[in-house]
């Protein structure tokens, strides 16, 4: 087993092997932590919000949901959620969209798509790599007229996802540093990834 | 046609010339017959019919208006742009749902590239049946669904011929991110649900104008939430013609916040560059 504490706003990636249980644990509650999954082996093949979606019938994640490949081939399963609900149709926030979002006053603050650019780069990976995410912990519901929005969190402190590798993938995180939005209740915080061997194999 | 020799073969080929499919291209685009309303021939620049199941690409001027038509009823035409040589900047489906507070797609929507920048606007839409959050079709899913899903095949899937498109404008399938798709429906209903509502019927059109100039990939496969056991896809009409950019002053311009802003960044980082 292995334990990593990732500090507020900061990246984090690792490879989970097939069998391997990845936990996130949502430390000080109300956390977003931005995900992208990729083939260890071949990083054309990564997750893919639409396959995830358009499979399960359903733009929310949780306990059962599949995270597919843009190949519609499973990357990992979500076998436990005490939290609820999880997004994968906001994507990440970067420096750029914040300009959009909120105003160019923004422009000097630390953003996922850094996180995701620097921390994806040790791995090989480019801009070209970076594809709609996993928004674990952070709360974005679709109204009847399709209005949708980032509004106030439903996790809380100590709450987990747990996903289960179906082949090797790598993980790849931003411990989300936004601030100008409810995502991380306003005060971005530590989050927990453990890595175990499959209890049940 | 005797095709033992060269010269009987290539009496053969050139023989084919006019010949008409239902689905082609028209060449020159100015020579398309119905050009819309307005709009004097020669600025048609793109004119063409898509089979179902098939697939098309181009590379378009800022300022170009770009035409989507389901002719038939049960055209799907799944849309991923890039700025036209910066394969880097491109279509993000997240920050197009996001930035503008809605899921749905329609008249007024930007569609935003990853960089704070519009790449395309959509300036009219009788359809109103477009969908953001799923995707396109893959081999694997059409495989199980329809038996195949190769290009060569009867049921296409929609990134296997997105590939071909990004590989013709030397892009990869790593450059294949989430497309959107136009004239099959779906909505989300009560906790996250997805409804698929389908086609508006024939004639449909949505029309979007390019605020950089972009690469087009284009493929009309079935949606792939669309329930029908069958693979249904019939002819979409592509037409596009030179107009202009959306400029300060134009509605557009000043309908939301953060689309004014996105035009903003647009037009600053053209004129860096030299373009108007």
């Amino acid at each position: 087993m292995t334990t990593t504490v990732v500090p507020a706003r900061a990246p984090w990636s690792a490879v989970v092997r097939k069998g391997q249980h990845l936990t996130i644990t949502d430390l000080g509650g109300n956390q977003a932590v931005d995900c992208l999954l990729y083939d260890a082996h071949d990083t054309a093949v990564r997750y893919s919000a639409p396959d995830t979606i358009h499979a399960q019938g359903n733009i929310f994640l949780t306990t059962g949901s599949v995270l597919l490949s843009n190949e519609h081939t499973p990357l990992m399963t979500v076998v436990e959620d005490t939290c609820g609900r999880h997004d994968t149709v906001g994507g990440a926030c970067s420096k750029e969209s914040n300009t959009l979002r909120y105003g160019h006053h923004t422009w000097s603050q630390h953003a996922c798509v850094e996180n995701f650019l620097a921390e994806g780069a040790k791995h090989g990976l480019g801009k070209r790599d970076l594809v709609s995410n996993i928004n674990w912990y952070m709360n974005v519901p679709v109204e009847e007229d399709g209005t949708l929005g980032i509004v106030d969190g439903i996790s809380a402190p100590g709450l987990k996802v747990v996903l289960r590798a179906e082949t090797d993938v790598l993980v790849l995180v931003s411990n989300c540093p936004q601030i100008n939005n409810p995502c991380n209740g306003f005060d971005p915080t530590p989050v927990e990834m453990t890595i175990t061997e499959d209890v049940c194999a | 046609m005797a095709t033992g020799t060269t010269h009987g073969a290539r009496d053969h080929a050139r023989a084919q010339e006019g010949s008409r499919a239902e689905a082609m291209p028209i060449l020159p685009a100015r020579d398309w017959p119905t050009p819309p309303p307005g709009i004097a021939p020669d600025r048609v620049i793109w004119a063409e019919t898509v089979a179902g199941g098939n697939y098309t690409h181009k590379a378009l001027a800022r300022g170009a208006e770009l035409r989507l038509t389901d002719l038939a009823g049960d055209a799907c035409a799944h849309v991923l742009l890039y700025a036209d040589g910066r394969p880097w900047e491109r279509l993000n489906a997240a920050d197009t749902v996001k930035v503008l507070w809605n899921a749905y797609l329609g008249e007024g929507h930007l569609l935003l590239a990853d960089q704070g920048r519009v790449l395309a606007s959509v300036i009219a839409d009788t359809s109103g049946r477009h969908d953001a959050l799923c995707g396109t079709s893959t081999a694997v899913r059409n495989t199980a669904r329809y038996g195949d899903g190769s290009p060569q095949g009867p049921s296409p899937a929609g990134r296997e011929l997105l590939k071909l498109a990004a590989l013709k404008n030397g892009l990869e399938p790593r450059d294949l991110p989430p497309s959107v798709s136009f004239f099959q429906g779906v909505r989300v209903v009560a906790d996250g649900k997805l409804e698929f509502t389908g086609s508006a019927g024939p004639g449909a059109a949505v029309t979007l104008r390019a605020e950089q100039p972009l690469t087009v990939l284009i493929a009309n496969v079935p949606h792939p939430v669309d329930p029908r056991p069958e693979y249904v896809s019939t002819p979409l009409e592509v037409l596009a013609w030179h107009a202009g950019p959306t400029a300060p002053g134009d509605p557009l311009w000043e309908a939301t916040p953060e689309g004014r802003r996105a035009f903003l960044n647009t037009a600053d980082h053209l004129a860096a560059r030299g373009i108007r």
